[in-house]
């Protein structure tokens, strides 16, 4: 039991460290990356068949007793995660033998992507703030290694950026840490649920409630705090970046999540007043930056900022069925995004370039990757009836309920706009003729390149037409998650030991 | 840098610094220090020295590519978590082996733990170095 839970970054470690000798041979390398991938997704299933049929799981790490050794936590919100990031480490490692080149595999491309995998799911299954504050850790060191790797001008200056802020965001994540450790004597998230109710130091509470949002902000790149975002994300190879959208973000916003509904659950109007400001304007913010944009990547980046916004949004309304609408999305959108961006690669690869003055004519070179596009690009925009319709409908009919119009306006016109860049893209890239040349045609790469570029396009693909084609068991497990982070009880007695959860009689 | 009184200097120092680091090491397994901090002091020994006889005669001197050093460092911390699995326990328990004596009388044991701390200082050592040297490279 509490070996499997260690699995998800014990494997990614390993396989990193399989990889790291067999650099040399790239071919090998990428095969040692994929493996690991597999592996973890087998994992990864196994404990969402756990958490689903026997509730939240926890294992104890060397044996030592909750409050004061790490605890390693499973819950639906968890094991859901883990499985998108297993499917996405599994797409992106594929899709990467094709687009990194030899001199980037030889520095150790795989085995830094598999410490970000390690990174983000020991963040995913951690249930301590310290450790969790450690896998921030190695997600950055690897991260950071992914950004300038190969070394191009173009990529120090984004990681430069990069590590610059999220630095700032590192040191006041340890500050928020070590205060409330001050505050409560504990990091254990499920004991700090119990010990933080106690604490009558409202004003120190509210102070650390906005330092962790700050903290977490930076990572998940809500307004006003995304700027190193678009000025970053451009600068890899598209396979680096593609992961990057996917996944670390992501992480950032599951902090967010995990902080404000199992750490500080008592702390209702005022920090969910905040968060709901900040997921307004990040929406806003992203969709209209994107409106700007006229590169492919950079379209897309603004546009993760944008759904960043419905995520906080989801957690700001507090209510269970926002919450859904939060995991929901989450999922629908860490697929959909790595999906356009691995497009936009192999986009790039047809046309010669990012530019969307300077390309065109895909559609007619290769209706296939055009229709994934298709699919990805207007799920995104919330375009019934795929995955990102259903993610909107929960959040709209969440803030309905609350009779929050303002928020369901901004909404609405934020799937507008985003509607409005996806067709800009539509239209530039795969409806127009190429301006100078000929697109060159799917056909013309050679066969295995093909198929290592188009696989994880089309399981991506797939995967957000059965989300949104079956949306009902994604449905129901994200009410069962959502009613999981609002009831924390069977949580704390995983974590604790049965019982525990008396203390909760204050909430 | 091509000065005299630093390289003489550097001499004495470099080995002084690499035996304080082991000792912070060893330190570290009942008293502060450990395997973190004695590999920032390692590194801050290598680096003197190729700030004092230039990057080549460092590299030479640590003899292995500084990320081949933190890789096994990583290794050598995950298979010493891997031991309980032996014992069947939960991972990363600390597992002792008797050396000498008997347990309760206060013989000499070995711990995974003391091998994880080595991992972990070959880790950052090598992790630190890779940066440092990387950085001289392109300065």
């Amino acid at each position: 039991m509490s070996w499997l839970l260690a699995l998800p970054f014990l494997i990614p470690i390993f396989t990193a460290l399989a990889a790291f000798p067999a650099r040399g041979r790239p071919l090998l390398c990428g095969s040692i990356s994929i493996c690991g991938c597999v592996l973890m997704l087998g994992i990864a299933i196994a404990i969402m068949i756990l958490v689903e049929t026997g509730g939240p799981r926890a294992a104890q790490m060397g044996d030592w007793a909750a409050p004061f050794g790490i605890t390693l936590v499973a819950d639906r919100l968890s094991a859901v995660m883990l499985l998108i990031s297993a499917i996405v480490g599994l797409c992106v490692s594929l899709f990467s033998l094709s687009d990194i080149d030899e001199k980037r595999v030889k520095l150790g491309f795989h085995s830094f992507f598999q410490l970000l995998l390690a990174g983000v799911c020991g963040s995913f299954i951690t249930g301590d703030l310290f450790n969790l504050y450690v896998w921030f850790e190695v997600m950055l060191i690897a991260s950071f290694a992914l950004l300038v790797l190969g070394g191009d001008r173009i990529q120090l200056d984004g990681g430069i950026k990069y590590v610059a802020l999220n630095l700032v965001s590192t040191l006041l994540m340890l500050t928020s840490i070590g205060m409330i450790y001050g505050l409560t004597g504990t990091l254990n998230m499920a004991q700090l649920h119990i010990s933080l109710a106690t604490v009558d130091n409202p004003v120190a509470v509210s102070a650390l409630a906005v330092l962790f949002i700050s903290a977490f902000g930076i990572k998940a790149a809500i307004f006003p705090l995304f700027f190193w975002l678009p000025a970053s994300y451009h600068a890899p190879p598209v396979a680096v970046t593609a992961v990057f959208a996917g996944l670390l973000t992501k992480v950032g916003v599951y902090a967010l999540i995990r902080t404000f509904t199992l750490i500080f659950p008592t702390d209702l109007g005022f920090t969910h007043n905040i968060l709901l400001g900040a997921a307004l304007l990040t929406m806003l913010t992203g969709v209209l930056g994107a409106a700007a944009q006229y590169e492919f990547r950079k379209i897309l980046a603004f546009h993760i900022i944008s759904q960043i916004g419905f995520l906080v949004l989801g957690l700001a309304l507090n209510s269970p069925l926002a919450l859904a609408g939060s995991v929901f999305y989450m999922v629908h959108n860490i697929v959909a995004k790595t999906n356009l961006f691995l497009i936009s690669g192999t986009a790039q690869r047809l046309t010669g370039s990012y530019e969307l003055s300077e390309i065109g004519g895909v559609y007619q070179a290769s209706p296939l990757l055009s229709t994934f596009f298709f699919i990805a690009a207007f799920s995104l925009a919330g375009f019934p009836p795929l995955s990102g319709f259903w993610a909107k409908l929960l959040l709209l009919k969440a803030s309905m309920e609350q009779a929050a119009y303002l928020v369901a306006a901004v909404a609405l016109i934020t799937g507008a706009l985003t509607l409005y860049s996806m067709s800009k893209i539509w239209a530039e890239v795969f409806w127009k003729d190429h301006p100078k040349s000929y697109c060159s045609n799917l056909y013309e790469i050679p066969r295995t390149e093909r198929l290592q570029r188009l696989l994880p396009v089309a399981l991506l693909a797939f995967i957000t037409l059965g989300l949104g084609l079956v949306p009902e068991p994604f449905i129901d497990y994200s009410l069962g998650a959502a009613n999981e982070l609002l009831e924390p009880r069977e949580y704390l007695d995983a974590v604790l030991g049965e019982g525990s959860a008396q203390y909760t009689g204050n909430h | 840098m091509n000065s005299l009184i630093l390289q003489t200097a550097t001499r004495v120092l470099v080995a002084l610094i690499l035996v304080f680091s082991v000792y912070m090491l060893l330190r570290g397994h009942n008293y502060p220090g450990g395997g973190f901090i004695a590999g920032l002091i390692a590194a801050s020994a290598f680096a003197l020295f190729a700030i004092a006889w230039g990057m080549e005669a460092a590299q030479r001197a640590l003899r292995v590519p500084p990320g081949n050093l933190a890789m096994s460092g990583v290794l050598i911390s995950a298979l010493s978590g891997m031991l309980a699995a032996f014992k069947g326990e939960a991972p990363f328990s600390g597992q002792w082996f008797q050396l000498i004596g008997d347990k309760n009388s206060g013989g000499i044991s070995i711990s995974n733990v003391l091998i994880f701390d080595i991992g972990v200082y070959l880790a950052v050592l090598g992790a630190v170095l890779t940066l440092i040297f990387a950085l001289e490279e392109a300065g």
